[in-house]
């Protein structure tokens, strides 16, 4: 039996566990700038590269022209930064200092909530330099953050395998990539890649129908009202219907990932696995990272624009797109929105665009964008009379999150059009 | 909130209580009880009851988590969750791992354990391998699950090449197949854990009994059947309880192979809660669905203990010994 010394000694021992631990616990705070230093730190998704190295090139020059400022850079998974890292640190008290910020209603409940630094009063000189582009990064006229990149979405495709499969000229209705589907098929070739499994690759089909059905004017009011009775709600999906019983997707694409490893539908496509792919301007610095060579697919990617629907009430040349910026937290140090400013300088954009990672915003760096898709995206955002943001982020994580999540159930086959439409009047009717 | 499985250290439990008071005890006695157990105690009130109350607290708001707390809503938040389908749908697929996973790893680990407990060349060196998908991570288990299962994946070839081609499925991306997968995947994590419990179970079962057994006549089997089982009780109805707990609370598994998908077939009442909750930046109603699942957890766990677990925790308590 335990006699009192060895309950004595067992409670010591827990004691001092909890001291540790509580010890531990309390030194995890921020380091201080005592003698001026300043430590910022940096969160962004550009985990391949070569965002990656370009992003931590940044960092060292911009460390290099302000002594005493050190940068952290952090290089975090997209869909884990947007929905759980950033969220999160902003519910928390140690937000980092500048983060990735995808703007529209996610940063517009941000700024609600005093999260994001107001920087309206810095950036004059930005502002003109971005020009319209900065609008997703505004909430009430004040300035949140600055883009880095702005693009338009587009079908990725493999040069090479659509040659083989005998299409001459990329589609530009909806019949014809139908048909270039058909003919890919009758190839043995996997037409299109979708990352269904992450579900928003999978709900970008539906805000093109979306796009393709409704006028800007009612897609304008709903990003506002978030009241989606509109019957152009409704074709969209029953497009999409009809074009997922056409079969288009890879094998088991439910399950695919959208940027993570060989087998993701930005893998497929990357390796050869796949004829094309709907994604945004980032495709080509994603598919960088997912080949052997780091090359993706080289010469062999091309671009084209989402087909247009004849005769939908839809603007034929709206195009759906959105961009990546950086906004600071409402505690970063003044350091920050240098770096910002420094991130959106016509030198950095530049050499920006050069890595063919994304579309530069900057007035000047285009002459940086020297790939041909790229330049093909450019002509197509500069001819696009109405760009509307990403539907997810325009309606912001509670309508938009709903809504992906009843288009992901379409693919499944386990939702009508109606169902879509549905969940995200639901949705909005509990905010 | 989110771990697969809490594991009680069941012996320790029974070590730390101390004695109960005794009506002797001195000042000094008392003051050190109390300057040693008060760190411990501050820890367990601060993360574990705290946030336990926390969370009820924050489920009768609506609340993004940004923001104050203004709007309080009552119930409405358990009502939604309650009268969502989907929830139900989780929580049954909650109960469909707890149900499957007692039926599949219950025997398989019993059947192992007695083998693995016989005296043979490289026992222990079997030991290590099953005990391996245990002890790595969840996260990287499932990863590298994720890659194996995908279509022309890794298992696939091995399927083709045995000859069972036309048996293959899409594993995670079949709505009817893929809580299946997850149930042959979280076997093959956990069962290496409930075959250790049982060979620990087994070195209780004193060696007298069986060679009395077996003097009088009876076989292998019988010895089993009627001694080393039965003694195993105790050690069976452990692991029981912490399988259960373990499904109840089922993630990380799931979250990184399925993440509940597709079109919610596999989802859980804690990936429900990331999913709905944090995700949707729905902070309120994540709490709610926190301590939906921390009740039902909790009424388990009382229950088990009541009336299963009595009999074996009884005398292990110690009362006033010296």
């Amino acid at each position: 039996m335990m006699n009192t010394r060895s309950i004595t000694r067992l409670l010591a021992a827990g004691a001092v566990t909890a001291l540790t631990l509580a010890g531990i616990t309390a030194c995890d705070s921020t380091p201080g700038d005592s003698n001026g230093d300043v430590t910022l730190t940096w969160w962004h998704n550009g985990t391949g590269e070569p965002l990656k190295g370009y992003w931590q090139s940044v960092a060292d020059q911009f460390e290099d022209d302000h002594p005493g400022v050190t940068v952290n850079v952090e290089a975090i998974q997209n869909e884990e930064l947007q929905r759980t890292k950033i969220p999160n640190a902003l519910r928390g008290n140690n937000p980092p200092d500048l983060f990735q910020q995808w703007g529209g209603g996610e940063l517009a409940t941000q700024v609600e909530a005093g999260r994001v630094l107001d920087i309206s009063a810095d950036v004059d000189e930005e502002l003109e330099s971005l020009g319209g582009s900065v609008a997703g990064w505004q909430v009430d006229g004040k300035t949140y953050g600055l883009p880095f990149s702005l693009g338009i979405e587009g079908f990725w495709y493999n040069k090479a395998l659509f040659a083989d499969a005998g299409i001459e000229t990329t589609p530009t209705t909806l019949d014809e990539l139908n048909e270039a589907i058909t003919k890919l098929k009758d190839a043995g070739i996997t037409p299109i890649a979708v990352g269904a499994g992450d579900k928003w690759p999978a709900a970008h089909y539906w805000y093109n129908f979306a796009l393709k059905s409704c006028s800007p004017d009612t897609l304008k009011a709903a990003s506002v009202s978030l009241d989606f009775s509109d019957p152009c709600f409704k074709d969209a999906g029953a497009d999409l219907e009809t074009f997922i019983a056409s079969e288009p997707f890879q094998e088991g694409f439910l399950a695919t990932p959208a940027q993570q490893g060989a087998g993701s539908s930005a893998g497929l496509l990357a390796n050869g696995k796949a004829g094309m792919e709907l994604m945004g301007h980032w495709n080509p610095g994603v598919m960088g990272g997912l080949t052997e060579d780091g090359e993706g697919l080289g010469d062999d990617l091309g671009w084209f624009n989402f087909p247009g629907i004849p005769g939908s009430a839809g603007d034929p040349t709206a195009a759906l797109g959105g961009g990546d910026g950086f906004s600071c937290s409402y505690k970063a140090p003044p350091e920050c929105v240098e770096l910002l400013k420094y991130i959106a300088s016509v030198d950095v954009q530049t050499k920006f665009a050069e890595t063919g990672a994304g579309l530069p915003v900057a007035a000047g760096a285009e002459t940086g964008v020297s790939d041909p898709n790229m330049q093909a995206l450019l002509e197509g955002r500069n001819n696009a009379t109405y760009v509307q943001l990403w539907l997810d982020t325009a309606y912001g994580p509670t309508v938009g999150g709903a809504m992906n999540d009843a288009i992901a159930n379409m693919f499944a086959g386990q939702a009508t059009p109606e169902d879509i439409v549905n969940a995200m009047n639901d949705a909005a009717a509990t905010l | 909130m989110t771990t697969t499985l809490t594991r009680p250290d069941v012996a320790g439990r029974a070590l730390a209580r101390p004695a109960a008071p005794r009506r002797k005890r001195n000042t000094r006695k008392t003051i050190e009880i109390v300057a040693f157990v008060a760190p411990a105690l501050l820890v367990y009130v601060g993360f574990v009851l705290l946030p336990v109350v926390l969370a009820a607290y924050y489920s009768v708001y609506k609340w993004n988590g940004l923001g104050p707390l203004e709007e309080f809503v009552g119930f409405d938040n358990y009502a939604r969750a309650l009268g969502d389908p989907v929830f139900i749908g989780a929580m049954s697929h909650n109960l469909f791992f707890v149900v499957a996973s007692l039926i599949v790893q219950g025997p398989i680990a019993i059947g192992v354990a007695l083998l693995l407990n016989r005296a043979m060349k490289g026992r222990s060196i079997f030991r290590v391998i099953i005990f391996v998908p245990y002890v790595l991570s969840e996260v990287i288990s499932a990863v590298a699950w994720r890659l194996i299962l995908q279509p022309h994946g890794p298992f696939d070839a091995v399927f083709e090449a045995v000859g069972l081609g036309d048996l293959r499925q899409l594993w995670l991306a079949d709505l009817n197949v893929v809580i299946w997968t997850l149930l042959a995947v979280v076997s093959w994590k956990y069962v290496g854990f409930a075959i250790i419990l049982f060979l620990a179970g087994l070195q209780g079962v004193p060696d007298e009994l069986t060679e009395a057994a077996q003097i009088d006549g009876a076989s292998w089997w019988q010895v089993q059947r009627y001694i080393t089982i039965p003694l195993l009780g105790p050690t069976i109805r452990i692991w029981a309880f912490l399988s259960i707990i373990g499904s109840l609370q089922l993630f990380d598994m799931v979250w990184v192979m399925t993440g509940g998908g597709p079109a919610n077939a596999s989802s859980t009442m804690a990936t429900y809660m990331i999913q709905f909750g944090f995700q949707r930046s729905q902070l309120g109603f994540g709490s709610a669905i926190a301590v939906i699942l921390f009740v039902v957890s909790f009424t388990f766990a009382l229950i088990y203990q009541r009336f299963v677990l009595s009999r074996d925790t009884e005398g292990a308590l110690t009362r006033g010994v010296g």
